[in-house]
């Protein structure tokens, strides 16, 4: 075997997002395995390298899941990577297919979320009797809510407020009619957490949750797992003309961590790793922004959207709250972003969500979208960050075959 | 007998040194500011380090109205980052309606300490935040 300059997505599955009470993440996950394997028409004895992402669970994922779909010895990566999990099991898979380790490969990524409240800043201890130092900080008490929020819609409310303050054009408002557009979206989609249109008013006057996120500008907690089954170009010229057809080009897959700038550990940067993924990205594919049908982007709150149209480069620097006025990322629009409902209906099962937004643009590029298809749909660019921070981006291609 | 009497909430709160006022970590190669332990600067791997005065006022950069938070912290609350002539801040803005009308980036605020209570021992802790600067 030698290295492989091509690879691509041979099967590729999502299970519904949701809650799913009667089903453990061993379920879950191999649910999503077993309909990725069947999509590629290969079975667990064709992979060569298992990557496997959860994050909430005991560990040891991936062995978990072998004990339920197959267990054949291969080399198997748990990985953790934030909300970039997913991306990074697919990317590990991938990895060993370019080195020549293997043709073939598995990534899995699952996570059981329903009812998970703040995953962040979610509890803190009451203080002590006695003012006592500790830990890096020589903090007396609990930090949370002293010094600024540990909380994720608190975080991102932060990184969308920012944006508005260097640039201007950004209220409440605009991040609201954000997730007008991505909870209309979702009602195309069976398989997203939620599936109902909200209006304007709606959206605003629901539960502040951080302001200017209310509650249904911040992604779903629920559960879910998506897998896919990565193939060389060598390997997949060998498979029949059906598996060729539907295969789908990885063009460019791409994990970057955020480099140091000032502030960036005060709150995080996610604009900086993104803009150098996306760069990187459309560098290894040639692909521009503007060649993209659809982009799924990681949407965990309506203000973290906005930036992200500017950092993947879909707009002019500093144009992202005119783009968006525009209509552009509308299913309708010019860069259709988020037909799938994104983080905020879809839901977000953490390490599942790097995986499934990958499935939605193959669904779209292998022309198998039903309703909400994006007609002609030939080139796709999917998103993820997880903070901390490492950012995921893959560039997607409908098969020449 | 005397004890001490304050404690400042997190170390890099100076009590005792002049005005209240915020120590950073300053790498002296180039200039870095971190408000905990680092073994090499993450920008430039410098290892030399030596303490720095933060600016108390500065520009509120960012910010966030929490209205939900774990059990035990008082909502609402702003959480913001203040730019101290160059140097980041993550604090709470205080001594202000926690409203849009009131809060807006851009503003200008400057450091104020508020007690946090006495412990069992007598002892006052201290904690920091920024108010709006006139």
């Amino acid at each position: 075997m030698s290295a492989s300059d091509e690879v691509f997505i041979l099967g590729i599955n999502m299970t519904k997002f949701g809650k799913h009470f009667d089903k453990d993440v061993v379920d879950l996950g191999a649910e999503a395995i077993m309909a990725a394997l069947a999509d590629g028409g290969v079975t667990m004895a064709d992979m060569g390298i298992f990557a496997a992402g959860n994050l909430l669970g005991s560990g040891g994922i991936g062995q978990q899941l072998q004990k339920q779909v197959g267990q054949t010895g291969i080399p198997v990566f748990n990985v953790s990577n934030a909300c970039a999990t997913g991306a990074t099991a697919l990317r590990t898979a991938i990895m060993a297919i370019k080195a020549g380790e293997c043709d073939m490969g598995l990534a899995v990524g699952v996570e059981k979320l329903a009812g998970a409240g703040l995953l962040a800043g979610g509890d803190r201890a009451a203080d002590g009797d006695s003012w006592t130092p500790q830990g890096r900080y020589g903090a007396v008490g609990p930090i949370d809510g002293r010094v600024g929020t540990a909380t994720m819609p608190g975080v991102f409310a932060q990184i969308g407020m920012e944006y508005g303050h260097r640039y201007g054009g950004v209220d409440f408002e605009l991040f609201a009619r954000i997730s007008e557009k991505n909870h209309s979206h979702s009602t195309l989609n069976p398989l997203a957490a939620y599936t109902k249109a909200m209006s304007l008013e709606q959206i605003m006057g629901d539960m502040m949750i951080a302001y200017p996120n209310t509650r249904p500008m911040c992604s779903a907690n629920c559960d879910g797992a998506a897998a896919a089954v990565v193939v060389s170009g060598a390997k997949l010229k060998t498979l029949s003309l059906e598996q060729q057809r539907r295969a789908v080009k990885v063009s460019a897959s791409i994990l970057t961590s955020d480099p140091y700038e000032e502030a960036c550990q005060v709150l995080p940067n996610v604009n900086t790793l993104t803009r150098n993924a996306a760069r990187q990205a459309y560098e290894a594919s040639g692909v521009g922004p503007d060649d993209l049908d659809l982009v799924e982007l990681h949407d965990c709150f309506a203000t973290a959207e906005l930036v992200h149209y500017d950092n993947l480069m879909l707009c002019e620097e500093g144009g992202a709250a005119d783009f968006f006025n525009s209509g552009a990322t509308w299913r309708t629009g010019s860069t259709p972003v988020n037909v799938s409902g994104g983080l905020q209906s879809k839901g977000h099962p953490i390490s599942a969500t790097g995986i499934a937004n990958i499935w939605e643009v193959c669904h779209h590029l292998r022309g198998e979208a039903g309703p909400r298809q994006i007609e002609g749909a030939k080139v796709g660019l999917a998103h993820v960050i997880g903070l901390g921070s490492a950012c995921g981006v893959h560039v997607l291609e409908k098969s020449a075959a | 007998m005397t004890t001490a009497t304050q404690i400042p909430f997190v170390h890099y709160l100076a009590l005792d040194d002049g005005p209240p006022h915020l120590v950073a970590h300053e790498c002296t190669s180039c200039g870095a500011h971190y408000f905990d332990r680092r073994n090499a600067c993450a920008g430039c791997f410098g290892t030399e380090f030596r303490s720095a005065d933060v600016a108390t006022t500065g520009e509120l950069r960012t910010f966030s109205i929490v209205a939900f938070a774990a059990p035990g912290v008082e909502v609402p609350f702003v959480a913001g980052v203040v730019d101290c002539d160059g140097t980041s801040v993550m604090a709470n803005i205080i001594n202000v309606d926690p409203t849009p009308e009131k809060i807006h980036t851009g503003m200008s605020v400057r450091l104020a300490t508020y007690s946090m209570g006495v412990d069992s021992d007598g002892v006052e802790a201290i904690g920091f935040g920024f108010e709006p600067a006139p």
